[in-house]
């Protein structure tokens, strides 16, 4: 007995967790301020949720160049799980800043919003930092459950449980299939350690062909990607991406998938690196298929939410090439993408969260026609956005684009390269729809003036900011995500 | 001995592959509910008779009870008639089909021996001699004590998310 309390202490090393155990212990703080606090007040929980997640981001920078494994290697704070838990952080951060007002108005401010902001990001944290199937699986649990009650957050409104329960049913089931998966890996490598695994296949090259084996990476691919809403798993997102409160749908457009690509990239590269030639030719397809399906559902769009959704599914396309071609270029353009996607994709969004009205209203491309006229310095932040959305230099989108393309024509992948750049041709045409709807239309008769709410102001000059220093200085940030490969 | 044995898989076989087709042949759902948990005790069995006997109780309180009551709550929650079922009938065959091919696969595949796993250190008589829920423990809380805490996160989670949707008043 005594053994077993000595071993167990062994493992454990709390650097290893420390930015998630930061959040996690702000979190139950969090519902304990919840439960004393007067109906209806949120805004200090709001407050102490940025604190949260601020600390939280020093605990994790502290740690850069300073790898801690720990937990019998089922945890590891390495410069990887560093630069995606800063992801996460902001992607949560942003879309505080946007709520507060936006519950308001919603009619539905509840503090247990941000507890579960908050416990949804320290799941995608640990998916970041976990190295054993175990470990990534529950990471993942946690963030999907708390996003199936923040999808249907708006208990009142029939739009938001339809997205609440339709995520949920599908992502449980997709969550089945993600966990048979790993059974089967597990079942031929004998561990569930990431490390241990890769080992594994290198030493026993006829395992790479194993039918289980493959099944067990075909199963698990299935599960990650139903999460980052890659065709042909994408039914979801549209319904669910329309009918949740849009800051959700910000964040769970942003944070939740870069957590499901950071998990997919370290079982792939680190575990499954063997099999390489099956997933990669998998993957190779289903990007393609995505950034058609996203691009050409999009143009049809009227709802700016359901079409952000579907241009959503089209940018994980983009990110899905870095992985195929799976090389440094590659792999850390994703990092670099799954970044720059955060702020310009939220940034949007809280545009979107800005002109709408009580009840969701006023999100298609009519309510913001004359939006250039009436408040031009928000529709050149927007404008900003959607140009970084498009693509189009100097902006963050067209940093990570150049940088993922650049990695598939370096793989010799030139023809998935040439399918990406027409496919950012196309998507051309939504985005400047809204341009043209902002700048060159007249404003309908009972245009309302829009009033600005500090926190999504905020929200929206941090994003551009970003967005221009990441389109106008690559380097900085890219260099960075050089050094988070593994 | 041996021959007991044989005879008592193939009986609790036989019982869970009945109440299987009762499953999907019952015309009230309430009775291919219960016919889900005979399959359940069955395969609970069936760990017994593999030297888990941890996963059979377990198997039987998540699954007979807790699964079991999801389900039956889904069903009165969904009372689709016959229209739906009617709509599916065509994905019937296709998974009929799906589920042959799929059978033939796998056996063709064990058949040539292609299929392969490794065998870990924990042997059924290492089992035998430790004891099956004793070495579970060990396991979760010295190699796998962060997903054991990271499950008591999840479940605080489903608890706060479940008041939140289900409160008359938050």
């Amino acid at each position: 007995m005594e053994n077993l309390v000595q071993t167990a202490m062994q493992n454990v090393n709390f650097a290893a967790i420390m930015p998630s155990l930061v959040l996690a212990c702000f979190g139950m703080v969090l519902l304990l301020i919840n439960a004393f606090s007067r109906r209806g007040a949120t805004a200090h929980v709001a407050l102490i949720s940025l604190v949260a997640l601020l600390t939280s981001g020093y605990t994790a920078v502290m740690g850069w160049n300073n790898p801690q494994a720990g937990f019998a290697g089922h945890a590891v704070l390495d410069n990887y799980a560093i630069f995606f838990t800063i992801i996460f952080l902001i992607a949560a951060g942003l879309t505080i800043l946007m709520s507060d007002s936006y519950l308001k108005r919603e009619g539905y401010p509840v503090g247990e919003y941000y507890t579960l902001i908050v416990f949804s990001t320290v799941g995608a944290m640990l998916m970041a930092s976990g190295t054993d199937l175990m470990t990534i699986f529950l990471g993942l649990e946690v963030l999907s459950v708390s996003l199936y009650v923040l999808a249907g957050f708006f208990r009142g409104q029939l739009r938001s449980n339809e997205a609440g329960l339709k995520y949920f049913l599908l992502g449980a089931f997709s969550t089945g299939f993600l966990l048979y998966g790993m059974a089967l890996i597990y079942g031929v490598s004998g561990t569930t350690n990431l490390v241990d695994i890769g080992a594994f296949f290198a030493a026993s090259p006829a395992a790479a062909t194993n039918p289980v084996a493959i099944a067990g990476m075909l199963l698990m691919s299935t599960g990650f990607l139903f999460k980052i809403a890659i065709a042909p798993f994408h039914m979801w997102a549209p319904d669910v991406y329309e009918g949740s409160p849009t800051p959700i749908t910000a964040f769970m457009s942003a944070g939740p998938k870069a957590a499901a690509f950071a998990a997919l990239l370290r079982i792939f590269l680190v575990s499954l690196g063997s099999m390489e030639g099956t997933w990669s030719s998998m993957l190779w397809v289903l990007a393609v298929l995505t950034m058609i399906t996203g691009n050409f559902l999009a143009l049809n769009q009227d709802n700016l939410k359901r079409m952000l959704a579907y241009s959503s599914i089209a940018h994980a396309g983009y990110a899905l090439v870095g992985l195929v071609a799976a090389n440094e270029i590659g792999i850390s353009g994703v990092l670099f993408y799954m970044l720059a996607y955060t702020f310009m994709n939220i940034g949007a969004f809280a545009v979107l969260v800005l002109v709408g009205k009580q009840g969701e209203e006023n999100l298609t491309l009519q309510g913001f026609a004359g939006f250039g006229y009436k408040r031009p310095l928000l529709a050149v932040l927007m404008t900003i956005c959607l140009f970084s959305l498009m693509g189009i230099p100097p902006s963050a989108g067209f940093s990570g684009k150049f940088f993922i393309f650049a990695g598939a024509l370096d793989a010799g992948y030139v023809w998935l390269a040439i399918l990406g750049v027409l496919n950012s041709a196309v998507s051309l045409y939504y985005y400047l729809r809204v341009m043209v709807f902002m700048y060159f239309k007249d404003p309908e008769e009972d245009f309302e003036w829009i009033q600005l709410k500090p926190g999504a102001t905020i929200c929206i000059v941090l994003s551009v900011i970003a967005v221009l220093y990441m389109g106008i200085v690559p380097s900085g940030v890219m260099s960075l995500a050089r050094q988070a490969l593994f | 001995m041996e021959y007991l044995q044989l005879f008592f898989f193939y009986l609790v076989a036989l019982v869970a592959i009945v109440a299987g087709f009762c499953v999907i042949s019952c015309k009230n759902p309430i009775n291919s509910a219960i016919s889900l948990v005979m399959t359940f005790f069955c395969l609970a069995i069936f760990y017994v008779m593999l030297h888990a006997p941890f996963m059979a109780a377990i198997q039987i309180m998540v699954y007979a009870g807790a699964i079991m009551v999801l389900i039956i709550f889904v069903m009165m929650l969904l009372n689709q008639g016959a229209e739906v079922i009617a709509r599916y009938r065509h994905a019937v065959i296709g998974a009929f089909v799906a589920a042959a091919l799929m059978m033939v696969q796998i056996i063709v595949l064990i058949k040539q021996g292609a299929v392969s796993a490794t065998v870990g250190p924990i042997s059924s008589d290492v089992i035998e001699t430790v004891g099956h829920t004793e070495l579970i423990g060990q396991a979760l809380f010295t190699d796998f004590l962060l997903p054991f805490e990271i499950a008591s996160i999840l479940l605080l989670v489903a608890i706060v998310g479940a008041v939140v949707l289900a409160k008359r008043e938050v």
